[in-house]
């Protein structure tokens, strides 16, 4: 097995659940990596959209901003804030693809504040387009390390809409019908929820990990899957391509 | 009647009544006169102390950063900002402490290049008084003054603790009996734009993403244009269906090449990353970004003297060749259709 580090993997085991056809909300760092890759990979006809107006962009090098002019180059459309959440606010949109320093077991995510919003032990930039992005497209994806500070029994904040406290709360609240949170992408595994309960729950285990590390790196009791498998693990072809195409800066991968 | 279910506990800073927006566009002059004016002038004329003020682009993304810089020399303060997509403009006016009150949707971040030391620190320090929204709420709130109403509805942020900081409301829809929330407009009191050409009169036109610049450029009582070049109002009126913002929204037009640097202008220049890692860095400990402050905001001129200190001509003429993906030693183009 080829060597690499957890960004990497992360970012690969990521970018295999996008189909190709399918349209992705893309927020910025990780997610953007993901996408690409799997645009470069398995998804030709992926339909990229970022937030502040660019649709379906050549991504030959990676946009540092998801506004700046390589995240609408030579793109189908370069449009504005309205018109791509609008699109998803109309159902348009099959994903989207956000980072957070925060996840609950139902998939609510945090990017506002640690601590107390009031006087917060740090503050942290916000919703951005995220809270409207995991409002509106059908299916949540979220990139982030497995990590017990990260998976929290209780986040400090509700930035992003999960599941929130649970089964029907989306649409109690006036959320959209049958959209909601579908998998977590992590270092050690991919991670999805429970169709009754919609708690989050272990789907596939990365080369290396048992359920038990998943779990102790945790700070809520995770759900089993019926049938867990194994992440097969990243290949050369797909590492090539990560390195060499999606990310020869290291913006992100270096991180891991 | 709307039935209110429940409402943000945020704070409003701008009162969302139509009618008082109308009443001050009533009187907003629409002459077909030359606008054009130093960037220093249109900032000292129209941005003042206490006002509303709202920043055009994305963030480090024709963002008017020589705007963003002259309101901080000219010691600007007690402003409301806009924080709509911001990163880099938030970065600049934190640092001049420009404002007091801010509406969020994201701040301090500077996207994949980390977190603003200093942004954080003055945004955690209680001078700041804050109120949470998204960038999609944000929009709303801009396109409900854009259309002269007082609000939108959108069925985000419903749920979430995002809310429960926010001035938006929740209320039933009369049609449908679902729930909404409803986001009140901003008219801001003044804004800046940065765009490729603009004629004298302030008629403009951008190429790329609009972002959310449409409906900023109509909400905002007054306007100030920064442009890349002037350009003849013959070619305006050439190529009509280009112009984007019509000269009778706008207030000042200031000829500012590079104004946007040191982020990226689509087709002019790439952002320079080793200036805005030079921000962060010096950000670290407050000592050394007051020294970064005092040699490259406070102790030149104007923006001219900013772009010297970056490396001027030869600096941009390297982002000019990134922007276009021409690799300046093979002199090949890096991507290919």
């Amino acid at each position: 097995m080829p060597e690499f580090n957890t960004m990497e993997l992360m970012v690969i085991a990521a970018s295999r659940i996008l189909e190709n056809g399918a349209t992705v909300g893309v927020g910025t760092g990780a997610p953007l990596a993901a996408s690409m890759l799997a645009h470069k990979m398995h998804a030709p006809d992926l339909v990229i959209m970022f937030e502040a107006g660019g649709i379906a962009p050549v991504l030959c090098k990676m946009p540092i901003s998801v506004g700046d002019s390589r995240s609408y180059y030579r793109s189908v459309m370069a449009s504005g804030m309205c018109d791509i959440m609008e699109s998803c606010q109309r159902g348009m949109v099959d994903y989207t693809f956000l980072g957070g320093a925060q996840i609950d077991m139902y998939g609510n995510l945090n990017s506002t504040v640690i601590g107390d919003w009031e006087k917060p032990k740090a503050r942290l930039p916000g919703s951005g387009g995220a809270n409207d992005f995991a409002s509106f497209c059908w299916r949540i994806l979220v990139i982030t390390p497995q990590d017990a500070r990260r998976f929290v029994e209780k986040v400090s904040f509700i930035t992003s809409p999960g599941y929130l406290d649970g089964p029907g709360a989306r649409e109690k609240a006036g959320l959209p019908e049958e959209s909601g949170p579908h998998k977590v992408i992590t270092n050690m595994a991919i991670l999805g929820y429970d169709e009754e309960t919609k708690r989050m729950q272990v789907e596939s285990i990365h080369h290396g990990f048992t359920f038990e590390d998943v779990q102790k790196n945790c700070g809520f009791p995770l759900l089993k899957a019926k049938n867990i498998v194994a992440t097969p693990p990243p290949t050369e072809k797909e590492l090539d391509v990560l390195r060499k195409e999606v990310d020869p800066d290291g913006y992100i991968i270096r991180k891991g | 009647m709307y039935e209110v279910i429940a409402q943000g506990e945020g704070p409003l800073f701008m009162d969302p009544d139509a009618d008082k927006a109308r009443a001050f566009f009533r009187k907003k002059k629409r002459a077909l006169a030359n606008k054009v004016i130093p960037l220093k002038d249109a900032i000292a004329q129209f941005v003042h102390d206490g006002d509303y003020l709202c920043i055009g682009g994305f963030g480090a993304n024709r963002t008017p950063v020589a705007a963003c810089h002259e309101i901080v020399r000219q010691r600007r303060k007690n402003l409301a900002f806009f924080g709509h997509t911001s990163t880099h403009d938030y970065q600049i006016l934190a640092a001049g402490e420009t404002f007091n009150r801010c509406d969020i949707a994201y701040i301090i971040g500077v996207e994949i290049r980390g977190l603003s030391p200093n942004a954080r620190r003055y945004s955690e320090s209680g001078k700041v008084q804050f109120c949470e929204w998204t960038n999609y709420a944000l929009a709303l709130r801009l396109k409900a003054a854009a259309m002269g109403v007082s609000y939108l509805p959108g069925r985000n942020v419903m749920g979430t603790d995002t809310f429960k900081r926010s001035a938006a409301k929740v209320a039933r829809c009369p049609f449908t009996g679902k729930l909404y929330c409803l986001y009140p407009a901003v008219w801001p009191d003044v804004s800046v734009i940065h765009v490729h050409e603009a004629d004298i009169y302030g008629n403009a036109r951008f190429k790329g993403i609009s972002v959310c610049d449409l409906e900023l450029a109509r909400a905002s009582k007054r306007l100030i244009i920064t442009c890349e070049r002037l350009i003849h109002n013959d070619e305006i009126r050439r190529d009509p269906s280009a112009t984007q913002i019509p000269y009778f929204l706008v207030d000042a037009v200031c000829e500012v090449p590079f104004g946007a640097y040191p982020g990226n202008m689509v087709d002019e220049y790439f952002s320079d990353e080793e200036q805005l890692k030079l921000w962060l860095e010096s950000e670290k400990e407050p000592a050394s970004f007051k020294k970064f402050m005092d040699q490259y905001i406070y102790g030149v001129q104007d923006f001219e003297g900013y772009l010297e200190l970056c490396g001027g001509i030869k600096r941009i003429n390297q982002l000019r060749a990134e922007e276009h993906m021409i690799d300046l030693r093979t002199k090949r183009s890096e991507c290919h259709a």
